[in-house]
Protein backbone atom coordinates (compact mmCIF):
# COMPACT_ATOMS: atom_id res chain seq x y z
CA UNK A 1 0.00 0.00 0.00
CA UNK A 2 2.85 2.71 1.08
CA UNK A 3 4.48 1.65 -2.28
CA UNK A 4 1.46 1.83 -4.04
CA UNK A 5 1.04 5.76 -2.58
CA UNK A 6 5.03 6.18 -3.32
CA UNK A 7 3.67 5.70 -7.04
CA UNK A 8 1.16 7.63 -6.97
CA UNK A 9 3.19 11.09 -5.20
CA UNK A 10 5.64 10.43 -7.72
CA UNK A 11 3.15 10.90 -10.71
CA UNK A 12 1.05 13.48 -9.30
CA UNK A 13 1.79 16.50 -11.23
CA UNK A 14 2.20 19.02 -8.41
CA UNK A 15 4.60 17.04 -6.64
CA UNK A 16 8.13 18.65 -7.09
CA UNK A 17 11.50 17.36 -6.55
CA UNK A 18 11.40 18.11 -2.62
CA UNK A 19 8.82 15.97 -1.76
CA UNK A 20 10.00 13.07 -4.15
CA UNK A 21 13.37 13.49 -2.24
CA UNK A 22 12.70 13.46 1.29
CA UNK A 23 14.96 13.02 3.76
CA UNK A 24 13.99 9.87 4.44
CA UNK A 25 14.09 8.88 0.95
CA UNK A 26 17.46 10.35 0.83
CA UNK A 27 19.11 8.95 3.91
CA UNK A 28 18.13 5.56 2.33
CA UNK A 29 20.08 5.31 -0.54
CA UNK A 30 22.93 7.12 1.31
CA UNK A 31 22.97 4.24 3.97
CA UNK A 32 22.70 1.57 0.72
CA UNK A 33 25.46 3.83 -1.22
CA UNK A 34 27.76 4.12 2.11
CA UNK A 35 27.62 -0.26 3.16
CA UNK A 36 28.60 -0.13 -1.06
CA UNK A 37 31.32 1.63 -0.70
CA UNK A 38 32.46 0.56 2.36
CA UNK A 39 33.00 -2.88 1.08
CA UNK A 40 35.01 -1.69 -1.88
CA UNK A 41 37.29 0.78 -0.50
CA UNK A 42 37.69 -0.76 3.19
CA UNK A 43 38.29 3.05 4.67
CA UNK A 44 35.03 4.00 6.19
CA UNK A 45 36.05 7.99 6.02
CA UNK A 46 37.12 7.90 2.12
CA UNK A 47 33.63 6.04 2.24
CA UNK A 48 31.96 8.62 3.68
CA UNK A 49 33.57 11.18 1.14
CA UNK A 50 32.54 9.42 -1.92
CA UNK A 51 28.78 9.07 -0.93
CA UNK A 52 29.01 12.83 0.12
CA UNK A 53 29.97 13.74 -3.29
CA UNK A 54 28.16 11.25 -5.74
CA UNK A 55 24.80 12.64 -3.65
CA UNK A 56 25.61 16.26 -3.96
CA UNK A 57 26.61 15.77 -7.77
CA UNK A 58 23.32 14.17 -8.34
CA UNK A 59 20.89 16.03 -6.20
CA UNK A 60 22.53 19.35 -8.43
CA UNK A 61 20.41 17.67 -11.43
CA UNK A 62 17.34 16.43 -9.49
CA UNK A 63 14.67 18.42 -11.36
CA UNK A 64 15.72 16.46 -14.10
CA UNK A 65 15.12 13.05 -12.67
CA UNK A 66 11.50 11.51 -13.49
CA UNK A 67 11.04 10.01 -10.63
CA UNK A 68 13.14 7.88 -7.43
CA UNK A 69 14.02 5.05 -9.93
CA UNK A 70 15.76 7.13 -12.25
CA UNK A 71 17.32 9.56 -9.68
CA UNK A 72 18.69 6.19 -7.47
CA UNK A 73 20.42 4.52 -10.88
CA UNK A 74 21.67 8.09 -11.29
CA UNK A 75 23.29 8.22 -8.47
CA UNK A 76 24.86 4.96 -8.12
CA UNK A 77 26.18 5.44 -11.64
CA UNK A 78 28.08 8.17 -9.70
CA UNK A 79 29.14 6.62 -7.17
CA UNK A 80 30.50 3.87 -9.28
CA UNK A 81 32.58 6.29 -10.76
CA UNK A 82 33.79 7.47 -7.45
CA UNK A 83 34.69 4.40 -6.64
CA UNK A 84 36.40 3.49 -9.99
CA UNK A 85 38.36 6.92 -9.17
CA UNK A 86 39.58 6.34 -5.19
CA UNK A 87 40.26 2.56 -6.51
CA UNK A 88 43.01 3.79 -8.88
CA UNK A 89 44.23 5.74 -7.21
CA UNK A 90 45.38 4.49 -3.81
CA UNK A 91 46.29 1.09 -4.39
CA UNK A 92 46.01 -1.66 -1.51
CA UNK A 93 47.26 -4.88 -0.54
CA UNK A 94 44.51 -7.45 0.15
CA UNK A 95 46.12 -9.17 3.71
CA UNK A 96 48.18 -11.85 2.31
CA UNK A 97 47.33 -14.01 5.40
CA UNK A 98 43.50 -13.69 5.03
CA UNK A 99 43.69 -14.89 1.08
CA UNK A 100 45.29 -17.83 2.75
CA UNK A 101 42.60 -18.27 5.03
CA UNK A 102 40.27 -18.43 1.64
CA UNK A 103 42.63 -20.87 -0.25
CA UNK A 104 41.67 -23.90 2.12
CA UNK A 105 38.27 -23.37 0.73
CA UNK A 106 38.95 -25.59 -2.43
CA UNK A 107 37.69 -28.39 0.10
CA UNK A 108 33.95 -26.79 0.39
CA UNK A 109 33.88 -27.66 -3.44
CA UNK A 110 35.13 -30.70 -3.34
CA UNK A 111 31.85 -32.59 -2.17
CA UNK A 112 30.49 -31.31 -4.55
CA UNK A 113 31.84 -33.18 -7.58
CA UNK A 114 32.92 -36.69 -7.33
CA UNK A 115 36.70 -37.88 -7.38
CA UNK A 116 37.33 -38.10 -11.23
CA UNK A 117 35.91 -34.22 -10.98
CA UNK A 118 31.69 -34.97 -12.54
CA UNK A 119 28.72 -34.19 -10.73
CA UNK A 120 27.72 -36.62 -8.56
CA UNK A 121 25.01 -39.67 -9.91
CA UNK A 122 21.56 -38.21 -8.83
CA UNK A 123 23.20 -34.33 -7.91
CA UNK A 124 23.26 -32.77 -10.96
CA UNK A 125 22.72 -29.23 -10.13
CA UNK A 126 18.80 -28.41 -10.76
CA UNK A 127 17.69 -25.93 -12.85
CA UNK A 128 16.27 -22.63 -11.50
CA UNK A 129 12.36 -22.05 -11.86
CA UNK A 130 11.28 -18.91 -13.35
CA UNK A 131 14.31 -16.02 -12.32
CA UNK A 132 12.42 -13.58 -14.33
CA UNK A 133 10.12 -13.79 -11.57
CA UNK A 134 12.27 -13.31 -9.14
CA UNK A 135 13.78 -10.02 -10.07
CA UNK A 136 10.67 -8.79 -9.44
CA UNK A 137 10.18 -9.71 -5.69
CA UNK A 138 11.52 -7.73 -3.24
CA UNK A 139 12.21 -10.99 -0.62
CA UNK A 140 14.32 -12.03 -3.69
CA UNK A 141 16.71 -8.81 -3.53
CA UNK A 142 16.76 -9.51 0.57
CA UNK A 143 18.08 -12.96 -0.01
CA UNK A 144 20.76 -11.99 -2.66
CA UNK A 145 21.97 -9.27 0.02
CA UNK A 146 22.32 -11.81 2.37
CA UNK A 147 23.87 -13.97 0.23
CA UNK A 148 26.28 -11.18 -0.70
CA UNK A 149 26.85 -10.81 2.54
CA UNK A 150 27.94 -14.07 3.35
CA UNK A 151 30.78 -14.19 0.89
CA UNK A 152 34.43 -14.12 2.48
CA UNK A 153 35.60 -10.32 2.80
CA UNK A 154 37.88 -10.80 -0.06
CA UNK A 155 35.44 -12.51 -2.43
CA UNK A 156 33.06 -10.18 -2.02
CA UNK A 157 34.83 -7.29 -2.85
CA UNK A 158 36.94 -8.95 -5.80
CA UNK A 159 33.31 -10.31 -7.15
CA UNK A 160 31.63 -6.62 -6.86
CA UNK A 161 34.45 -4.71 -8.30
CA UNK A 162 34.21 -6.70 -11.42
CA UNK A 163 30.68 -6.51 -11.33
CA UNK A 164 29.50 -3.93 -10.24
CA UNK A 165 32.44 -1.39 -10.66
CA UNK A 166 33.03 -3.19 -14.11
CA UNK A 167 36.90 -2.84 -13.38
CA UNK A 168 38.51 -5.67 -15.89
CA UNK A 169 40.90 -8.32 -14.93
CA UNK A 170 44.14 -5.90 -15.34
CA UNK A 171 42.79 -3.19 -13.48
CA UNK A 172 41.49 -5.20 -10.49
CA UNK A 173 45.18 -7.06 -10.13
CA UNK A 174 46.89 -3.97 -10.48
CA UNK A 175 44.41 -2.27 -7.58
CA UNK A 176 44.98 -5.10 -5.58
CA UNK A 177 48.05 -6.15 -6.36
CA UNK A 178 47.05 -9.75 -6.93
CA UNK A 179 47.58 -11.93 -9.93
CA UNK A 180 45.10 -12.86 -12.59
CA UNK A 181 45.50 -16.28 -11.75
CA UNK A 182 44.73 -15.63 -7.73
CA UNK A 183 41.65 -13.34 -9.42
CA UNK A 184 40.56 -15.80 -11.39
CA UNK A 185 40.08 -18.34 -8.10
CA UNK A 186 38.27 -15.73 -6.05
CA UNK A 187 35.93 -15.08 -8.75
CA UNK A 188 35.33 -18.11 -9.28
CA UNK A 189 34.51 -19.04 -5.94
CA UNK A 190 32.31 -16.19 -5.00
CA UNK A 191 29.98 -17.60 -7.91
CA UNK A 192 29.86 -21.13 -6.74
CA UNK A 193 28.98 -19.87 -2.87
CA UNK A 194 26.36 -17.22 -4.70
CA UNK A 195 25.17 -20.01 -7.03
CA UNK A 196 24.79 -22.31 -4.06
CA UNK A 197 23.84 -20.15 -1.46
CA UNK A 198 20.48 -18.42 -3.93
CA UNK A 199 19.68 -22.24 -4.54
CA UNK A 200 19.98 -23.14 -0.95
CA UNK A 201 17.82 -19.95 0.03
CA UNK A 202 15.65 -19.25 -2.45
CA UNK A 203 15.30 -21.15 -5.92
CA UNK A 204 14.95 -24.30 -4.29
CA UNK A 205 12.51 -23.65 -1.71
CA UNK A 206 9.98 -22.35 -4.48
CA UNK A 207 10.70 -24.97 -6.54
CA UNK B 1 38.87 -34.62 -21.96
CA UNK B 2 37.19 -31.88 -19.68
CA UNK B 3 35.74 -32.93 -16.64
CA UNK B 4 32.80 -31.21 -14.80
CA UNK B 5 35.09 -29.18 -12.21
CA UNK B 6 37.62 -27.51 -15.22
CA UNK B 7 34.05 -27.03 -17.54
CA UNK B 8 32.38 -24.96 -14.30
CA UNK B 9 36.00 -23.09 -13.81
CA UNK B 10 35.90 -22.54 -17.89
CA UNK B 11 32.33 -20.92 -17.51
CA UNK B 12 33.37 -18.73 -14.46
CA UNK B 13 36.48 -17.55 -16.33
CA UNK B 14 34.62 -16.96 -19.69
CA UNK B 15 32.94 -13.84 -17.88
CA UNK B 16 36.63 -12.35 -17.44
CA UNK B 17 38.15 -13.19 -20.80
CA UNK B 18 37.44 -14.39 -24.50
CA UNK B 19 38.21 -18.25 -24.41
CA UNK B 20 40.98 -19.77 -26.48
CA UNK B 21 39.52 -21.86 -30.02
CA UNK B 22 40.71 -25.03 -28.22
CA UNK B 23 38.64 -24.28 -24.75
CA UNK B 24 35.62 -23.14 -26.87
CA UNK B 25 35.71 -26.39 -28.23
CA UNK B 26 36.28 -28.95 -25.87
CA UNK B 27 33.39 -26.78 -23.83
CA UNK B 28 30.68 -27.30 -26.58
CA UNK B 29 31.57 -31.09 -26.62
CA UNK B 30 30.91 -31.31 -23.20
CA UNK B 31 28.02 -29.44 -22.71
CA UNK B 32 26.66 -31.07 -25.65
CA UNK B 33 26.28 -34.51 -23.41
CA UNK B 34 26.26 -32.88 -19.95
CA UNK B 35 22.85 -31.67 -18.65
CA UNK B 36 24.67 -30.99 -15.34
CA UNK B 37 27.12 -28.20 -16.94
CA UNK B 38 24.38 -26.71 -18.87
CA UNK B 39 22.64 -26.45 -15.89
CA UNK B 40 24.98 -25.04 -14.50
CA UNK B 41 26.14 -22.77 -17.63
CA UNK B 42 22.39 -21.38 -17.71
CA UNK B 43 23.14 -20.26 -13.49
CA UNK B 44 26.16 -18.45 -14.63
CA UNK B 45 24.38 -16.43 -17.02
CA UNK B 46 21.48 -15.71 -14.70
CA UNK B 47 23.98 -14.98 -11.28
CA UNK B 48 25.36 -12.64 -13.90
CA UNK B 49 21.92 -11.01 -14.65
CA UNK B 50 20.99 -10.79 -11.41
CA UNK B 51 23.58 -8.48 -10.06
CA UNK B 52 23.52 -6.67 -13.17
CA UNK B 53 19.88 -5.96 -12.00
CA UNK B 54 20.72 -5.23 -8.56
CA UNK B 55 23.57 -2.27 -8.64
CA UNK B 56 21.73 -0.75 -11.72
CA UNK B 57 18.46 -0.23 -9.30
CA UNK B 58 16.25 -1.25 -12.30
CA UNK B 59 14.60 -3.19 -9.45
CA UNK B 60 13.68 -0.20 -7.38
CA UNK B 61 11.37 -0.30 -4.82
CA UNK B 62 12.27 -4.12 -4.42
CA UNK B 63 16.27 -4.24 -3.51
CA UNK B 64 15.42 -1.42 -0.63
CA UNK B 65 16.32 -2.43 2.42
Amino acid sequence: MAEYMEERNEHSINTKTKSLFDDEFLEQIRRQMLKFATLQLSDAHLAEDVVQEALVGALKNARSFGGRSALKSWVFAILKNKIADALRHKHRVIDASSLLREEDEEQDFADLFNERGFWPRGEHPTAWSSPDESLREGQFWRVFEACLENLPGNQARVFMMREFIEFDSDEICSTLEISVSNLNVMLYRARMRLRECLGNHWFMERG
Amino acid sequence: MLNCREVTRLLSAAQERELTLKERLSLTIHLSWCSGCRTFSKQMQTLHKITRAYVKGKNEGQNNE
